[in-house]
């Protein structure tokens, strides 16, 4: 895509990941797992359906909060140097976290 | 696209005054923003409650832990409000409720049902 869609293909991607993001709140509502121990939750966890539904929740996390953080920085934060701080941190912690999101899930399918 | 953008841009938020579709939409980058900073925490908490029984029970001693509570509640507000306001603006994004009136009663709902999410949340939680 070229650079003069670049906006647009942001403004795409913020509309399609929060779709995903919606839709897996209710799925987790109504078929998730969430204090019933140890054994329940990994066997929850461990089937196809909810393991490829929780690897697709944190990647369109992912790209859900690296484009709404970028779109808050970009307004409020005007120094260049602390600009590219900002978004420096915000991109290591989202890619830290999907790193220790699917060391979990790869534990979870062993 | 010319680099040079000269429309005015104002942003000051001490001097800028708040409709409620204003007061939502501050509020879901607000809500945004502190969902972003629990991220890391979340994946934290689902690599520690999978790997073995300990690492469970030390997930869940933390999330009962007094402080972290309020802090979830939060969470929770935050989750719906941004939630809510992400549904009306897609609808928006649809031509769905564009005209004021529509636009403030949908304001006004979004503020509403996030709080009523925030209250039965921590009643069937507590």
């Amino acid at each position: 895509m070229s650079r003069r869609a670049a906006g647009l293909r942001a403004w795409l991607l913020q509309r399609i990941s929060a779709v995903y993001l919606a839709l897996f709140v209710v799925y987790y509502l109504l078929a998730g797992e969430a204090g019933g121990g140890y054994a329940a939750w990994r066997a929850w966890l461990a089937q196809p359906l909810p393991l490829l539904a929780m690897a697709l929740f944190f990647i369109a996390v992912g790209i859900h909060a690296w484009v709404g953080m970028r779109d808050v920085i970009v307004d409020y934060v005007h120094h260049a140097g602390l600009r590219l701080l900002l978004l420096s941190i915000v991109g290591l912690v989202l890619l830290a976290s999907l790193v220790w999101v699917f060391l979990a899930l790869a534990e979870v399918s062993r | 696209m010319p680099d040079k953008n000269t429309r005015p841009v104002f942003l000051d938020l001490t001097r800028i005054h708040f409709p409620i579709t204003a007061v939502v939409s501050i509020g879901h980058r607000i809500a945004g923003v502190l969902l972003f900073l629990a991220v890391p925490f979340a994946a934290w908490l689902l690599r520690l409650s999978i790997t073995d029984p300990a690492g469970y029970d030390a997930a869940a001693a933390f999330l009962r832990h007094g402080l972290v509570q309020g802090l979830l509640a939060l969470l929770l507000w935050m989750l719906a409000h941004h939630f809510y306001a992400g549904i009306r603006y897609l609808l928006i994004d649809l031509d769905l409720g564009v005209d004021r009136v529509a636009a403030r009663r949908s304001a006004w709902a979004v503020i509403a049902v996030a709080l009523a999410t925030l209250f039965l949340g921590v009643w069937l939680l507590s």
